[in-house]
């Protein structure tokens, strides 16, 4: 047995809570764009959680729904260097990485509240949405199951040759499932196009990282030789940093890559936990130092953005957000039939 | 416009809550994120946080009052440039979430609908099949020629037949591949996969880790990606390491998806027991798959219903768990030549027809029900022996119009009695043939035991011929 057992666990690595010292830098007007498009798409997922969780205050979306709000630099770094062939595939905190897909507002907010215009047709719900047309293959209520569905992406990817690649999201509590090392094991055999993304927002429903995991969750591919990362996930440009190398890497034909994206919540695990294992400070110093979209906001404003155009983002959004929300009511809930419908695909004799 | 805010519900079980305390008061700016009170919810004290910007204007509940209903307005919130004097009417608008309900009941309204594959109004015929079946209806399937496809037959073990099966079907479509345990170099734990990594490549064929879960979740993917695998469990006690993805991930996403998306895969792998190997290698699963709605669950018993079966799974574009036996591989029977056969799932067969009792197996359970109807032969008992095939969806038709005709029904099964097979057939007769029966419908199934090890125990756990003889003399009253 190796004497280095011994060592004592490194305290995890919380995300900084240093405002970034990078500038943009990016005087050009590409540069320009690309921080106009993130603050768009990041301000884009956080109005639309923000309605959600409206909707569901009045009853409209019942059941679990799992908001995204804070960790909006996560996906939108990391699905800004995807290419169109690349698959998708996450836990039940969905919503943010449906939108940043491209699948349709409309249709998401419609399935939350279980009308018939909604994704799954209304039999889904918030948990439970694909779509093939944008390659967002769930939505998965099993903790722990995306991942190995993820895999199996990507070994479809490798052998309908396609250059495509997969991108497995999971929390960090995901990430003690069995079958997450299992497929570790297995995507690094057989050199599987896979991008593992582990959002750590530092808590598994209530349970803190450091009480859960041992170890650091980027660094439980070495044994199998995949190469892991650690990110700091209120910077939207650093993500994308890494998820391109990352994905530039897994795309060469070198097999997976782990991503370790340090995030965090600003909401409770689901609409009703009240997140009394953490503390208000530490809450409000997330929102107020670190939010990935004040610090692109103020990027903005730095490269000369005037209020009122942000204003006007703002409420170019909130248009788009009201109007899902409103066709959310609107659509009607699905047929009784529908209750038997789509149990299996009818094979004709 | 001055607008409403409510009182939210904050879990899904919430109606009414507590207003503790509100943390903003009348004229304080709010943007939207910022917490304004604290409520009491059914289960714990909440935050509510407000959504849109604008100045508080009217609290109208007080802080402390208790029982305040979900969705009632608990305070207004007005625009910039609002004043005061500009609230009107304080009772809430709510807007209900409308129902199709009414146009259920009215059947000439209108349904609205997004697209054109909706399933039928209300008061339209149904002629799907699955629909059907999900509701209960017992339903006469299509004609099938069987006979037809043994007009040109080898001899072959159930063995060769599931390799060949497989082989036909890979030739036939590259989507199709064979991943598990030793499948590939090894040739198959029971020799099923045998010349199949030869023919087809490591591509094609593949050795995976001892990771049940995590390749069956794999493989679910890797159907969701266009892919049709076959995943061989070694047998189906370990494929109970899988059981989360072959019911949550194969079996129920195509409803999650609102027919969207789906799963065409085959699970298969021996089933059942074997010999003296004990309680955990030695158990049927058919009870617990067909349990399941969104899984099809198929148990061959001879070799042309092997290759039948497994063809017309691999072609199917639903999850199915495939149920074969280690003690059937070796055996051998006739099966049709033509790349053509394949047995429609769904469908039993009458192996023995007979018009005294009606038995009913699946699986290595019909050849001892064939071997029991002989030896009933010789006591002057004509027995009708059904060979189920498929478990779900099950033919109900075909064991009904055999009740009807007979009277009586024994039903064979390895498993154990509880829920299981037998049950569900004791409850299909009670509900469509009760007027038919003579006697009380009869399982015949294992023991209510783990499997035991010694070679006398295990012998007494498993149904033999004689015991299908004792049960079928039973409801005929023969002693």
């Amino acid at each position: 047995m190796a004497a280095s057992k011994t060592k004592k666990k490194p305290a995890p690595k919380k995300p900084s809570q240093k405002a970034s010292k990078k500038t943009v830098g990016k005087t050009d007007k590409a540069g320009l764009e690309q921080l106009k498009k993130f603050y768009y798409d990041m301000l884009m997922i956080r109005r639309f959680e923000e309605k959600a969780g409206q909707l569901y205050g009045m009853g409209l979306i019942g059941g679990f729904c799992h908001l995204y709000i804070g960790q909006e630099a996560v996906v939108t770094g990391i699905s800004s260097v995807q290419e169109p062939q690349d698959t998708v595939v996450t836990s039940y905190r969905d919503h943010a990485h449906m939108l940043a897909c491209g699948m349709d507002p409309k249709g998401i907010m419609a399935e939350l509240t279980g009308r018939i215009d909604g994704y799954s047709r209304g039999k889904g719900g918030s948990m439970h949405m694909f779509s093939r047309e944008k390659n967002f293959f769930g939505g998965h209520g099993i903790v722990g199951a995306g991942t190995s569905i993820g895999a199996g992406l990507g070994f479809a990817h490798k052998y309908k040759g396609d250059n495509g690649v997969a991108v497995a999201y999971m929390g960090d509590g995901a990430s003690n499932q069995g079958q997450v090392a299992e497929c570790y094991n297995m995507a690094a055999l057989w050199d599987l196009p896979v991008l593992f993304v582990i959002e750590n927002n530092q808590y598994g429903m209530g349970t803190s990282v450091s009480r859960s995991s041992a170890g650091q969750l980027y660094r439980r591919g070495e044994g199998y030789g995949i190469p892991g990362e650690q990110v700091d996930g209120m910077d939207v440009f650093a993500v994308q940093k890494a998820a391109e190398q990352a994905l530039g890497y897994i795309r060469s034909g070198s097999g997976p890559y782990i991503l370790e994206v340090m995030t965090y919540r600003y909401r409770g695990h689901s609409m009703s936990d009240p997140a009394k294992y953490r503390s208000k400070e530490e809450v409000s110093t997330m929102k107020t130092e670190r939010d990935p979209i004040t610090q692109v906001k103020d990027m903005l404003q730095k490269q000369g953005i005037e209020e009122a155009e942000l204003k006007q983002i703002d409420k170019d959004i909130k248009a788009i957000v009201g109007a899902a929300a409103e066709f959310a009511q609107v659509s009607p809930e699905p047929h009784v039939d529908e209750l038997w419908t789509d149990i299996l695909v009818e094979v004709q004799d | 416009m001055p607008t409403n805010i409510l009182m939210p519900a904050l879990s899904p079980t919430m109606t009414e809550g507590n207003l503790a305390k509100w943390l903003k008061a009348e004229g304080d700016t709010i943007e939207s994120g910022d917490v304004i009170a604290e409520i009491e919810t059914d289960k714990a004290t909440m935050e509510v946080e407000a959504v849109d910007d604008g100045i508080l204007g009217k609290i109208l509940v007080s802080e402390g009052t208790e029982g305040v209903p979900v969705n009632s307005p608990i305070a207004i919130l007005l625009e910039e440039g609002e004043s005061v004097d500009d609230i009107g009417d304080t009772s809430a608008a709510v807007i209900p979430a409308p129902s199709n309900d009414d146009a259920a009941v009215d059947v000439s309204a209108p349904v609205v609908q997004s697209s054109s594959d909706v399933a039928q109004a209300a008061g339209t015929i149904i002629e799907n099949r699955d629909i059907l079946y999900a509701q209960g209806k017992v339903i006469e399937p299509p004609p099938f020629d069987e006979a037809s496809f043994f007009t040109d037959t080898i001899n072959q073990t159930v063995r060769d037949a599931l390799r060949d099966a497989m082989a036909e079907e890979m030739r036939a479509d590259d989507r199709v591949y064979l991943m598990g345990e030793e499948v590939a170099e090894y040739q198959g734990a029971y020799k099923i996969s045998q010349g199949l990594l030869d023919e087809f490549g490591a591509r094609r064929v593949i050795d995976t880790p001892i990771t049940e879960h995590g390749f069956a979740g794999m493989a679910v993917g890797s159907a969701m990606n266009g892919l049709k695998p076959i995943i061989e469990f070694m047998t189906w006690n370990f494929g109970m390491q899988a059981i989360d993805h072959i019911i949550n991930s194969a079996g129920k996403t195509l409803y999650m998806a609102g027919g969207k998306l789906g799963c065409p895969i085959v699970f298969r792998g021996p089933n059942g027991a074997a010999s003296r190997v004990g309680a955990q290698h030695s158990q049927c699963y058919a009870s617990w798959y067909a349990h399941v709605p969104g899984l099809k669950v198929v148990a061959p018993w001879s070799a042309a219903d092997a290759k039948g079966l497994l063809k017309a799974s691999i072609r199917d574009p639903n999850p199915i768990v495939f149920l074969e036996n280690e003690m059937m591989y070796g055996q051998s029977f006739d099966v049709p030549t033509s790349e053509d056969f394949e047995i429609p799932i769904g469908r039993a067969k009458i192996e023995r027809a007979g018009a005294d009792v009606t038995i009913v197996a699946y699986s290595i359970m019909v050849g001892k029900a064939l071997e029991a109807a002989t030896e009933l032969a010789e006591q002057g008992i004509d027995a009708e022996v059904i060979n189920l095939r498929t478990i779900r969806p099950l033919d109900r038709w075909t064991i009904l119009e055999s009740v009807k005709k007979t009277n009586r029904i024994v039903s064979v099964e390895e498993g154990w009695p509880f829920a299981g097979i037998g049950a569900e057939i004791a409850a299909l007769c009670g509900e469509h043939a009760f007027d038919y029966l003579d006697a009380p419908v009869t399982r015949v199934c294992g023991a209510d035991v783990p499997m035991p090890y010694a070679a006398n125990l295990e012998d007494l756990a498993l149904p033999k011929p004689k015991d299908i003889v004792n049960a079928v003399r039973k409801v005929c009253y023969a002693d």
